[in-house]
């Protein structure tokens, strides 16, 4: 007799009665098996259906949901036919979710003790009295810094990752069997996020859990999971081990997903996956993903593929699943290596000595105290010059002031200090209000996320037609045939011009907003967190259409980005910083590799890869500053290589390398 | 925090003062002064003209008088009615604790039924029960006052016989009086701020019954009503301070109509019979009384929210 | 210029979509047929009424309704059934002028100040809460005692005082719009000012507007009522609810039916009003509930 799983999803569909009275399915025959001890991942970019599943795993249904066939086992127990009662008795007891985005899944009017406390009665069976010590070892298994004092600490006064340590603490509290991990590290910073992560390795394997975490982040699930599944437009489309589904996907979406994302190893650009998945409740016949693969034929046009079980074990839903070998691989070069050797010289942009301030002199503060020179300044100390013709990458965590830089390019915030030259000549007027109509052109901007850039009331012919208007004073048919060009060149059509940006999907908002951008014929364009909004697939269609229009155009871009691989696949140089100082700058290859500055070195480390082989290596703790020190390095309180007291009194100085290569620490260069 | 208590009740003093400011102008700026309004424009010999500029102590520059007003205003001395010998705050005093009482019935019934019915209605959102409130808040909020009161009046007072549809208790008697006539001004004014709160709450739980933590509180294996109770209600009620507090601050000042329907002798009767009267001395030392009520009112409401809710709480103490 | 084609097609179909959207609700279908009842009756009525308003009929001092007299006849024996038909005239005048006059000036002023902020914006807050503290009715009868009850002066009067509330709200919205990233980039393109008012904030302000107009138009309607109630209104023997309910109030022991009409007319137009504005609210996205009243 073979023993029942787990947990266990047996052809599980999901779906809600819309407005005109249709059902709409949001998970189709969808499966699912987690043994004890097993961790498997979920894997689909939004719409997917993933977190859906990972609900109805607790038998939780969003308001409007509901199951349609298909049933769900925990431990033997059908969870769809438990009553309210019983359900609670499992819910946060032996089968706990560790929420996304914490900060708003913690009730903000509860103390984190008394929320954790709340756990506790709920699922142990420990005595009242009992309840302050355990909540504090709870606290303290989570990593997490002075637990007897965050008892009393609001969920508001924690930061992200803390917020996602006491969700954690609270999913521990009744000491599940199994845990369901709903992107539990999205949003977070990429050291935060690998701490976590190690955690959570740590607490499955202690505690012989089993667990299912969906992400969209394959680096996350490469690091966490024994078994990963796929799904796709509701559907899972491919299930296996991990080392399977990351080395050698079986399923053309996994394998375009896998090629879609940036890697820190390869020098090639990713590669897109064209199209869109299909909305739910839009008829499909045949396979979901036939109108974006590379291999189908007639036969996924029109028949569905059944889920069939290969001979090395995995599960496919795909009747090419033996022809993925024939499948497009990435082999476009970045730009930057085609560039010939002897560049041009000339200077596009010019940062010197920029340092810029947030804080407003508030005179109620200035009259209660005068003495007080006011706290150091967000920006300090920047000096960069960027050629014609080459991309610079800003990489930094949150707080490090890469986007203040690029406002204070585009003349959005006036600098404390410094200046900002053009072509190393002019001098930029600081605020955008007094500079000439030539310097503005020159100039603009790509914003990270397209529904706030773009005004809602506004359809794509008005808002292509701005810059043209404004810059070359285009109307009639000239203004028209522009904006069509325009959208060709970020490979939409003429029939775009009347939609809303409502009707657009992500990436076609954000090429909208790109093809804004380019409409001025710009020199330079300041891209903030481009692709940060966006799944990986579209993220990577972006990259390739903002290398593309640089190599014909010529154009300057400053890059900003978290995301280290993202940075490494598009820029020429690349600046790294840390609260607002900059720490290391040089050649994509020059701070990719040894040696590194301290902060690099832990940004690197913290990079997950999307394969089983590389596991990242975690140097400094996660603490999150919240201003810069006001003398010395500004990262002397995180540094594991620290020197002493040189480094809290004194700047580092600049340590150039090679040709270009910079890095601003006290610990000479042939130690770095 | 404290420079944040200083800031608001200073915000506040402002406001008074610009408050004091346009009524004293306003009543500058109007054709004529208290004297001619009062004796009336045209009819009025200068005789006794000049004995009321007299009574009024109108010949003396207005930055001076403002001064002297606005001085007694705040020692409590509001100065004499336009006949030049009634002291004001005799006359308000009676007035006014006539409308706090009734303010007070109203407030006692109002609120908790308001609070009762906005949760209520938000749990059960689209539902028998909240169709059924629903609908009659919107009736109790659009039918106008004299409209309800006057159906009230006919249904209770004339058709049932079980309630005096009038007032006729003197201004000056004391409270216990006041019963049980004040039931019916009571009961109209109860539902008019009813149907505001409730609606407010129910939109406001809706919210909160949506969002992540509440959500999470379920999986968390919480049962149903501690949920509500513990998670969903300390954040959904926050934001009903502030509107419990605009209709407290509109019950002591801006009951007029009800108070005239009802014959009721309070502040909003006071005001219009002075108005007819053309008695600006005693209009102005309402309109400031009530002002000041507002603002105290929205101020404590504001403070309230501040103390209630942690995530205020906490940023304004780092600042 | 085929921008501004594609773009006023756009708006054009969107408001369309709106529109659809509000008649797709029960309360938006109700009360949009309700108030466009009320106007068309107030424009038709004087043409339709069976009897003259003014006629006064002593044999018929308050009589109970009849089938000629269809709800009797009020204290100086008038017909009420026309008199409650005409009711509405001066009341739909005054308030359908005022409204927009109050939403306009209140939003210009919210829309400036929210744009130029700092001290002056401070200030400028300050004198909308004095002005906000005091009673409303207060505020209108000095004027109105002072300088009369015609329509010339009424709708000033209720277009000032209701728009100072509308300042606050545009002013919120003025400050959400600004903030978003579209009117930085609209900035760091160069466009002027008034090109940015202009083209990113107006139509996404509007929508606010909009919503808010409609409630203080019921709000304007209450207030207009209460003043012909309490005798501040229109002048007799002009018909106007307010003032036909008051009158009834007195002989209400012994003639009920005399309010009926009048309280019914009323109701419905406001109700309608409301149940609009709330239909709009959801079609445009807008929250009203959150709001307090004033």
């Amino acid at each position: 007799m073979t023993t029942q799983p787990f947990i266990s999803v047996n052809g599980l569909s999901v779906g809600y009665t819309s407005r005109t009275g249709k059902i709409i399915r949001v998970l189709r025959n969808v499966s699912l098996e987690i043994n004890r001890g097993e961790s498997v991942g979920l894997v689909g970019e939004s719409g997917s259906g993933k977190s859906t599943l990972a609900l109805a795993a607790m038998g939780y249904f969003k308001r409007g949901l509901r199951p349609l066939s298909g049933d769900v086992h925990f431990d033997s127990v059908d969870m769809l036919a438990l009553d309210r009662d019983e359900l609670q008795a499992i819910r946060g007891g032996r089968l706990a979710l560790i929420p996304q985005n914490s900060g708003q899944s913690l009730t903000p009017t509860m103390r984190i003790g008394q929320q954790l406390t709340e756990a506790l009665r709920l699922h142990s069976n420990l005595d009242a009295g009992q309840f302050s010590d355990r909540v504090v070892e709870l606290l303290t298994q989570v990593r997490l810094p002075d637990p007897a004092k965050l008892v009393s600490r609001y969920p508001h006064e924690l930061s992200g990752g803390q917020q996602q340590r006491v969700a954690i603490a609270m999913a521990l509290a009744g000491e599940p069997d199994a845990l369901l991990l709903d992107e539990p590290t999205t949003g977070l910073d990429v050291t935060t996020q690998a701490h976590i992560l190690e955690l959570l390795r740590d607490l499955a394997r202690d505690r012989n859990m089993a667990m299912l975490y969906v992400s969209h982040d394959l680096g996350a699930i490469s690091r966490v999971c024994d078994q990963v599944v796929v799904m796709y437009a509701g559907e899972a489309v491919l299930t296996g081990t991990t080392r399977q589904v990351l080395l050698a996907p079986r399923h053309p979406y996994a394998h375009g997903l896998l090629t879609s994302i940036p890697r820190l190893d390869q020098t090639r650009m990713p590669m897109a996956l064209d199209g869109r998945p299909p909305m739910p409740g839009e008829a499909i016949t045949g396979c979901a993903f036939a109108d974006r693969c590379a291999l189908a034929d007639n036969k996924c046009l029109t028949e569905a593929p059944e889920m069939v079980g290969l001979s090395s074990g995995e599960l496919v839903r795909c009747f090419k699943s033996d022809m993925i070998d024939r499948m497009p691989v990435p082999s476009r070069q970045p730009s930057r290596l085609n560039r010939p050797d002897d560049k041009t010289g000339d200077t596009a942009l010019d940062l010197r000595d920029v340092a810029i301030s947030y804080a407003r002199d508030n005179w109620l503060r200035t009259v209660l105290s005068p003495a007080d020179g006011g706290p150091p300044a967000t920006v300090d100390n920047i000096g960069i010059s960027i050629e014609k013709g080459e991309t610079l990458g800003l990489v930094g965590e949150s707080g490090s002031g890469k986007s203040t830089i690029l406002k204070a390019i585009a003349g959005l915030i006036s600098p404390k200090r410094g200046h900002i030259m053009l072509h190393g000549q002019t001098a930029l007027t600081p605020r955008v209000e007094d500079r000439p109509a030539v310097n503005l052109r020159q100039i603009q901007m790509i914003f990270q996320n397209p529904d706030d850039s773009l005004n809602p009331r506004h359809a794509v012919a008005q808002i292509l037609a701005q810059p043209l208007q404004l810059y070359f004073g285009l109307s009639g048919d000239a203004l028209h045939e522009a904006s069509v060009s325009m959208l060709e060149r970020v490979r939409l059509g003429a029939h775009y011009l009347d939609r809303l940006p409502s009707q657009l999907s992500g990436g076609e908002k954000q090429r909208v907003a790109i093809a804004r951008a380019f409409a001025a014929e710009p020199e330079i364009v300041l891209c903030d967190e481009v692709t940060s909004a966006l799944d990986v697939s579209v993220q990577a269609a972006v990259l390739d259409l903002l290398d593309e229009l640089k190599t014909q155009q010529g154009t300057t871009y400053i890059f900003v980005s978290h995301d280290l691989a993202v940075v490494k696949a598009i820029s020429d140089r690349v600046a790294v910083l840390y609260q607002g100082r900059l720490c290391e700058i040089g050649s994509a290859e020059a701070v990719y590799t040894a040696p590194f500055h301290p902060y690099t070195d832990v940004l690197l480390g913290a990079v997950l890869e999307p394969d089983p082989d590389v596991a990242p290596k975690l140097i400094a703790d996660d603490v999150v500053e919240l201003s810069p020190p006001a003398r010395g390095c500004p990262f002397q309180r995180r540094c594991s290589r620290k020197l002493g007291t040189i480094c809290d009194s004194e700047m580092p100085p600049a340590r150039q390398l090679r040709a270009g290569h910079v890095i601003n620490c006290h610990i000479p260069a042939d130690e770095l | 925090m404290l420079l944040l208590l200083f800031r608001r009740i200073l915000l506040g003093l402002v406001t008074v003062c610009i408050v004091s400011l346009i009524i004293f102008a306003g009543v500058e700026i109007l054709p004529g002064d208290a004297c001619t309004q009062y004796l009336g424009e045209y009819q009025a010999d200068d005789e006794l003209l000049t004995q009321c500029r007299k009574d009024l102590d109108l010949n003396r520059p207005a930055f001076d008088r403002f001064a002297e007003w606005a001085g007694g205003a705040v020692t409590g001395d509001l100065g004499l009615a336009v006949d030049g010998k009634t002291k004001i705050s005799t006359i308000v005093g009676d007035r006014l604790q006539n409308s706090l009482l009734l303010a007070l019935c109203a407030m006692s019934v109002g609120v908790p039924l308001a609070l009762l019915l906005g949760v209520i209605t938000g749990l059960w959102r689209d539902r028998l029960p909240d169709l059924i409130a629903s609908t009659l808040a919107i009736f109790a909020m659009t039918i106008p006052e004299f409209v309800s009161a006057t159906l009230l009046i006919l249904v209770f007072s004339i058709w049932l016989g079980w309630l005096p549809g009038i007032v006729l208790t003197s201004a000056s008697a004391p409270a216990a009086e006041f019963f049980p006539e004040i039931l019916l001004p009571m009961i109209v004014l109860s539902l008019v701020m009813c149907a505001h709160i409730m609606r407010m709450v129910r939109s406001s739980v809706i919210e909160v019954m949506a969002s992540d933590y509440v959500q999470m509180a379920t999986l968390k294996g919480v049962p149903y009503w501690p949920t509500v109770f513990r998670h969903a209600l300390p954040s959904a009620l926050l934001p009903a301070i502030n509107v419990v507090a605009l209709t407290i601050a509109w019950l002591l000042g801006g009951v007029v109509v009800i108070e005239v329907v009802f014959n009721y002798p309070g502040l909003g009767r006071l005001m219009i019979d002075s108005i007819s009267d053309r008695d600006l001395p005693v209009v102005q030392s309402i309109a400031l009384i009530v002002a000041s009520v507002y603002v105290c009112v929205n101020l404590a409401a504001d403070l309230l929210t501040m103390l209630a809710n942690p995530k205020l709480r906490t940023m304004y103490m780092r600042k | 210029m085929a921008g501004t084609l594609h773009g006023s097609k756009a708006s054009g179909s969107r408001a369309i979509g709106i529109l659809k959207d509000l008649v797709s609700r029960p309360s938006g279908m109700i009360g949009l047929s309700l108030v466009v009842c009320h106007v068309i009756l107030a424009i038709i009525s004087p043409f339709i009424v069976p009897f003259d308003y003014k006629l006064q009929n002593s044999a018929l001092m308050l009589s109970q309704p009849s089938s000629i007299h269809w709800l009797g006849a009020d204290h100086l024996g008038r017909d009420v059934f026309s008199r409650t038909l005409m009711g509405g005239r001066e009341a739909l005048l005054v308030t359908g002028v005022a409204t927009p006059l109050a939403v306009i000036w209140g939003g210009f002023i919210g829309i400036l100040f929210g744009l130029v902020g700092g001290r002056l914006d401070e200030v400028l807050m300050r004198v909308v809460d004095a002005f906000l503290s005091l009673p409303w009715i207060l505020k209108m009868l000095v004027l109105i005692v002072t300088f009369g009850t015609g329509i010339e002066v009424l709708i000033p009067t209720l277009a000032f005082f209701y728009g100072i509330p509308v300042i606050r709200i545009a002013r919120a919205a003025t400050h959400d719009v600004i903030a978003r990233d579209f009117v930085w980039a609209a900035k760091a393109r160069g466009h002027g000012r008034i090109s940015i008012i202009w083209r990113e904030l107006l139509p996404n302000v509007l929508d606010t507007l909009m919503v808010e107009g409609a409630m203080r138009w019921s709000w304007m309607l209450l207030a207009f009522s209460s003043l012909s109630f309490l005798g501040f209104g229109v002048s007799p023997p002009t018909p106007d609810w307010g003032l036909m309910i008051s009158d009834a109030r007195g002989f209400m022991s012994f003639a009920p039916w005399g309010v009926i009409g009048p309280v019914i007319a009323l109701s419905s137009l406001i109700i309608g009003i409301n149940l609009t504005a709330d239909a709009l609210a959801k079609a445009l996205g807008i929250d009203r509930a959150q709001k307090a009243p004033m």
